[in-house]
C-alpha cells in the first residue's frame, strides 16, 4: 500500500507500485486535470509539482512519489486565482485548452523560481510543453503579465 | 449507473470537486470585469470600397434576411426551434443548448449560443451552456468539420434567439393586455415604456415554456447596429474558467463506477489481421483483469475498427503494461510493402504524364505550342498525422440491450449511426454523449475508437473507458493524404501566362470507403485546383491516378495544403523568373475584380456544399486581402540580413485568405519566423477574438507542417510513434507575433469559414519567404534539414 500527499491530502494506493504516478492521479484518484498526452517525458500535458519542482508525471513512477508533496492543478489553488490562472484567462489563451493545464503547472512552477522572466527564459522554461492548437504566443504574453501582476 | 433520462442532454459523469458550469463562468464573468471588461482590442477592417460582394445578399433593412446555405444539403439540416435550444428558469437563469461540438474554435459553445443569446436579448450573465448529446433528428446537423458551424447556423441561431424574443414579448404583453408592439425585451426584461411595467425572463418562464413558436417569416431580426455580444469579441470562452482550473471534462476525463480501462494492440499494418495471441504473461501484469480479441473490419474498414487485442484493467497504466507484455502474430496483409519513399518516386512520375483532365479552359496545349518560354516546377508533400493533444478515446457501457458512449467525436450524428449498425441496437437504445475535444483537425470525424470502446464494453460487461496512447495514434491514423504536384506555365514573349497546367497526384479520402477509388474525389479537387481563381485564357487540372495504401482521412484544411502549396510555391516562382514582385505577379494572376465561375469548364466542380450564388469565386475580395496584407505587413520593407518576406493567398472554405511571413535564416540555416500577417475575409462574424485565436493557431499548425511534418511507411508500417520522431512546433519555434487582419464586410456578406482557412497559405508564405531570404526554393515538405549548412 504506497501512500501519497496530494493537494495537500492523504491518499492511498493498493495496486502495481512501478506504473507512471499520472495514471494513480488520474484513474485511482478521479484527479483528471493532470492530462496524457505523449506518455514519454515529451509533451507536458502531464505536468504536475513535486515539491514545489515541475514534474512529468508519465515518466515519474508512483512509488517514487511516496513522501513528497504532491500538487495537480486541481490544487494550485483553491479558488482558481493563482496569478497564472488569471493571467491565462484575462488574455484567452486557451483554444481546446487541453494542454493548459500541463502549461499552467509548468508556468507556475517557473515564475516562482524566475519571477522576472525574459522572452528566452520563458522559451527555455516552456518548451517542453506542446500545444498542437498553437496557443504559443499568448502563452509567452500571459506568462509575463503573471510576473507583473494580474 | 443509470442510463440517464434527460434525452437531449449530454449526461453527467464523475467529476472531483466539479463546479457547476455556472459558478464557473461566473468566476470567470468577474474576473473579466475587474480585469477593465475588455479582453482584447482586435484590428478590424472596412471592406474595400467597391469591392461588391455576392450580389444576391439584400442589403439595408432586409440585411442578411434570407441568404441560401449548403446547410439544407447537410445530413438532418439546421434547426431553428427555440423549445429545442433555450430553456428559461424561474429565476432568469437561461440555458442554452450547444448542439454542435467544441474542439477549440469556440464557435460551438460561445459563438453560436452567443447569436441565441444576442437575438433574445438574454444577459450573457444569466446565461448557462450545456451540451447536448448526438441527435440530428433533434438539433439538426452536428457534424463539426468543414469550417460549417457559423456559416450554417447564423442564420438558424438568430432566427431562434429571435423567436424566443417574440414569445418573450407576446407573453409580456398578454399579461398586461397591451399590443405586442408597445412592448419590447431589452438586457433579461420585457418593458411597456407607456407604463414602465417591467417583467424579468424568469418572470416570464413559465409562459414561454410551452408557447408555439411563430414562423420565422414573422421574425423581425435585430439589425447590426442593435448586436450586443455578435462581432464585438468581448466575452471569453465558456469552459475558460474550468479549463485553467482543471475542470472542463474532455472525453479522456469520463469516469463512470466501476469503470475498467483499455487499451487495444491494433494491426501494425492497415489492413491486416490478428493470427494468433498469447496473453499468458499480460495477465501476470498487476492489475490486468482481462485480454480479449476485438472484432476488425476488412481493408478498406471505412471508419470501422481495425480489430487487435484489447487488455482491460484497474487503471491506463496497468493496461499499457499488460499489452507490452502481450505475444501477438499478425498477417500484415495486402498493404505490407507500403514504402513511402518508394510511393514519392511513383506518384512523382505519375505526375509527368497526362491524368484525367478534370478542368479545362481554353486550350492549353496550344498555349504550351505556342509559347515563348514554359516553365515547370514539382512539388511533393508527404503524409501528416493530426496528433491533437488529446488521443482518441472513449468510454462505453453496453448493457440490458442498451448502449451508452462519452465520447470527443466531432460527428455525434455519425458516431451514433455507426454504434447502432455495429451493435445492432434499436435505435432509441443507444446514445452518444459529447464532450469537450482536446483537438480534433478531422481526426475525431471518425468514430473508430468509439465503436471500439463499445465492442470491448459489450463483451466485459462493465463500463470502459479506451485510450489510445500516442504511438496508436500516430501508427494508427487516418492520415492527410501524400501528394505530387505538376505544374506549367506557358508565357507568351510580353511575359504574361498565357497557359496553366497542374497535374495532381494524391491518393484519395475515397479509398477508405471502397476499394479501388484512385482518383481525388469532387471535394479534395474542388481544394484550391479546379477552383483556381487566375486570369489565364487557357487552364488545365488534370488529376493522375494514386492507389492508397494506408487509411488517407480529412486534416485541418485538407486538400488545401498540397494543392495551395504548389499554386502559391509556383506562383512565386513564375514572379522571380520573370523578374516581377511577388505581390503585383499574384494581383496580375487573379487579375480584374469579377466571379469566377468554374462550373462550366470543370465538370464536378464543388463549392464547398455551398451554393454558388451566396458564395461565388469573387476575385475582388481575393485581391482585397492581397492588397491588405500586403500593406499591414509592409511589404518591401527593409529587413535585416538574412530575413525575407513571403506571400501567398489562398480561397478556402469559402472565405479568402492571405498571409505574408517573415522569415529569419541564420548562417547555419536556422530559421525562425519574427513576424506573421493574415488578412481573412469570412464575411459576417460572430466572434472576431476567437478568429484572431484560430489565425494564431493555424501560423503554428502551418510552421509545424512545413518543417517538420512528415509521416512515412516502411514495410506497410507508420515509422514515426511519438512528438520525438513526428515532432511539432514548440513555443520557442513558434512565430513570434502573427497580426491578424479582419476584414469587416458588416452583416450583408454571409458568413464563411475560420477554423481551418488560416493553414493553406501559410506554407507557401514560409517558403516563397526562405527564398527572398536565400535564394533557396523549396519543393518538397517538409523543410527538415534542407536548409542547414
Ligand atoms: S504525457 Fe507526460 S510529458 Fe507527455
Ligand atoms: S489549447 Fe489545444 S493543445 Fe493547447
Amino acid at each position: 500500500m504506497l501512500k501519497l500527499h496530494v493537494n495537500g491530502r492523504d491518499w492511498s494506493y493498493d495496486g502495481d507500485p512501478e506504473i507512471p504516478l499520472l495514471w494513480v492521479l488520474r484513474d485511482e484518484f478521479g484527479l483528471t486535470g493532470t492530462k496524457f498526452g505523449c506518455g514519454a517525458g515529451l509533451c507536458g500535458a502531464c505536468t504536475v509539482h513535486v515539491d514545489g519542482e515541475a514534474q512529468r508525471a508519465c515518466t515519474m513512477q508512483v512509488s517514487d512519489a511516496e513522501g513528497h508533496a504532491i500538487v495537480t492543478i486541481e490544487g494550485l489553488d483553491s479558488k482558481g486565482e493563482h496569478p497564472v490562472q488569471k493571467a491565462w484567462r484575462q488574455l484567452n489563451v486557451p483554444q481546446c485548452g487541453y494542454c493548459q493545464a500541463g502549461q499552467i503547472m509548468q508556468a507556475a512552477a517557473f515564475l516562482a523560481k524566475t519571477p522576472n522572466p525574459t522572452r528566452d527564459d520563458i522559451h527555455g522554461a516552456m518548451s517542453g510543453n506542446i500545444c498542437r492548437c498553437g496557443c504559443y504566443e499568448r502563452i509567452e504574453a500571459a506568462i509575463h503579465l503573471a510576473s507583473t501582476g494580474v | 449507473m443509470g442510463f440517464v433520462d434527460n434525452k437531449h442532454l449530454s449526461s453527467a459523469v464523475m467529476q472531483p470537486d466539479q463546479v457547476s458550469p455556472d459558478q464557473g463562468r461566473r468566476s470567470f464573468l468577474q474576473g473579466v470585469l475587474a480585469a477593465g471588461g475588455c479582453i482584447l482590442a482586435v484590428d478590424l477592417l472596412p471592406a474595400r470600397a467597391g469591392a461588391a460582394p455576392a450580389a444576391v445578399i439584400k442589403t439595408g433593412a432586409d440585411a442578411m434576411s434570407v441568404f441560401k446555405t449548403g446547410a439544407d444539403a447537410m445530413p438532418h439540416g439546421t434547426v431553428n426551434n427555440p423549445h429545442v435550444f433555450i430553456t428559461i428558469d424561474p429565476s432568469g437563469k437561461v440555458t442554452i443548448i450547444a448542439a454542435r461540438v467544441e474542439m477549440g474554435t469556440g464557435a460551438a459553445r460561445t459563438s453560436l449560443p452567443l447569436i441565441i443569446a444576442d437575438e433574445m436579448e438574454a444577459d450573457w450573465n444569466h446565461v448557462v451552456i450545456r451540451q447536448g448529446h448526438g441527435d440530428e433528428t433533434y438539433f439538426g446537423n452536428q457534424d463539426t468539420d468543414g469550417s460549417r458551424s457559423v456559416r450554417h447556423f447564423f442564420m438558424p441561431m438568430r432566427q431562434t434567439g429571435a423567436a424566443m424574443r417574440a414569445m418573450l414579448v407576446a407573453a409580456a404583453a398578454r399579461r398586461w393586455n397591451v399590443p405586442a408592439s408597445e412592448v419590447r425585451a431589452e438586457n433579461h426584461q420585457v418593458l411597456h415604456a407607456a407604463s414602465g411595467r417591467k417583467l424579468s425572463y424568469g418572470d416570464l418562464a413559465g409562459d414561454v415554456a410551452k408557447m408555439p413558436v411563430p414562423a420565422a417569416e414573422t421574425l423581425t431580426l435585430k439589425q447590426p447596429e442593435e448586436f450586443r455580444y455578435i462581432g464585438k469579441g468581448r466575452i471569453g470562452m465558456v469552459d475558460l474558467f474550468d479549463i485553467t482550473t482543471g475542470r472542463a471534462p474532455y472525453g479522456i476525463d469520463t469516469r463512470l463506477p466501476g469503470m475498467k480501462y483499455a487499451v487495444i494492440a491494433r494491426p501494425p499494418v492497415v489492413g491486416g489481421k490478428l493470427v494468433s495471441f498469447d496473453a499468458t504473461e499480460a495477465l501476470k501484469v498487476p492489475g490486468v483483469e482481462k485480454v480479449l480479441e476485438v472484432q476488425g473490419w476488412p481493408w478498406p474498414s471505412k471508419f470501422q475498427p481495425v480489430g487487435g487485442v484489447a487488455v482491460i484493467a484497474r487503471n491506463t497504466g496497468a493496461a499499457i503494461k499488460g499489452r507490452e507484455a502481450l505475444k501477438i502474430t499478425w498477417d500484415d496483409g495486402p498493404n505490407a510493402t507500403y514504402d513511402s519513399e518508394a510511393y514519392r518516386k511513383e506518384i512523382t512520375a505519375t505526375a509527368q504524364k497526362p491524368g484525367l483532365v478534370v478542368r479545362n479552359d481554353g486550350d492549353a496545349d496550344a498555349a504550351f505550342a505556342k509559347a515563348a518560354r514554359v516553365i515547370t516546377a514539382d512539388y511533393y508533400l508527404p503524409h501528416l498525422a493530426h496528433v491533437s493533444m488529446e488521443p482518441p478515446c472513449a468510454t462505453a457501457v453496453v448493457a440490458d440491450g442498451k448502449c451508452e458512449v462519452w465520447a470527443p467525436v466531432q460527428s455525434p450524428g455519425n458516431t451514433f449511426e455507426e454504434l447502432v449498425k455495429t451493435l445492432g441496437l434499436p435505435p432509441e437504445a443507444v446514445k452518444v454523449n459529447v464532450t469537450l475535444l482536446g483537438g480534433g483537425f478531422g481526426r475525431k470525424s471518425k468514430c473508430d475508437f468509439v465503436l471500439e470502446a463499445a465492442l470491448i464494453a459489450r463483451d466485459v460487461k462493465a463500463p470502459v473507458k479506451l485510450v489510445w496512447t500516442r504511438d496508436d495514434d500516430i501508427r494508427h491514423d487516418f492520415y492527410h493524404t501524400v501528394s505530387a504536384e505538376h505544374l506549367e506555365a506557358a508565357i507568351d514573349a510580353g511575359g504574361k501566362v498565357v497557359g496553366w497546367r497542374h497535374r495532381s497526384v494524391a491518393p484519395p479520402i475515397g479509398s477508405t470507403f471502397a476499394a479501388g477509388v484512385t482518383h481525388e474525389i469532387p471535394i479534395e479537387l474542388g481544394m484550391g485546383f479546379v477552383d483556381l481563381p487566375y486570369d489565364i485564357a487557357n487552364i488545365r487540372c488534370e488529376n493522375g491516378e494514386a492507389q492508397a495504401h494506408t487509411r488517407i482521412g480529412w486534416f485541418r484544411s485538407v486538400s488545401n495544403i498540397p494543392h495551395g502549396f504548389a499554386v502559391q510555391s509556383f506562383s512565386a516562382e513564375l514572379a522571380h523568373a520573370l523578374g516581377r514582385d511577388p505581390k503585383d505577379f499574384l494581383l496580375d494572376l487573379i487579375g480584374p475584380a469579377r466571379i469566377v465561375d468554374p462550373r462550366a469548364t470543370a465538370e464536378k466542380f464543388w463549392n464547398y456544399g455551398e451554393p454558388f450564388e451566396t458564395y461565388p469565386i469573387d476575385t475582388g475580395r481575393l485581391r482585397h486581402v492581397v492588397e491588405l496584407v500586403a500593406e499591414k505587413a509592409g511589404w518591401g520593407r527593409k529587413l535585416p540580413q538574412g530575413h525575407g518576406l513571403g506571400i501567398a493567398v489562398h480561397r478556402s472554405f469559402v472565405s479568402y485568405i492571405a498571409t505574408v511571413v517573415e522569415v529569419a535564416v541564420d548562417a547555419r540555416g536556422n530559421l525562425s519566423v519574427p513576424r506573421v500577417d493574415t488578412a481573412i475575409d469570412c464575411g459576417a462574424f460572430v466572434n472576431p477574438e476567437r478568429i484572431r485565436s484560430q489565425i494564431e493557431g493555424a501560423a503554428v499548425m502551418g510552421l509545424s507542417l512545413a518543417k517538420y511534418g512528415a509521416l512515412t511507411f516502411k514495410n506497410g508500417r507508420a515509422e514515426q510513434a511519438n512528438f520525438d520522431d513526428f515532432p511539432v512546433i514548440r513555443i520557442d519555434e513558434a512565430p513570434q507575433v502573427t497580426h491578424t487582419h479582419i476584414v469587416d464586410s458588416g452583416y450583408n456578406v454571409p458568413p464563411s469559414g475560420v477554423g481551418e482557412p488560416g493553414v493553406p497559405p501559410f506554407a507557401p508564405a514560409l517558403c516563397n519567404a526562405i527564398f527572398a531570404a536565400t535564394g533557396k526554393r523549396l519543393r518538397q515538405m517538409p523543410i527538415g534539414d534542407q536548409l542547414a549548412i
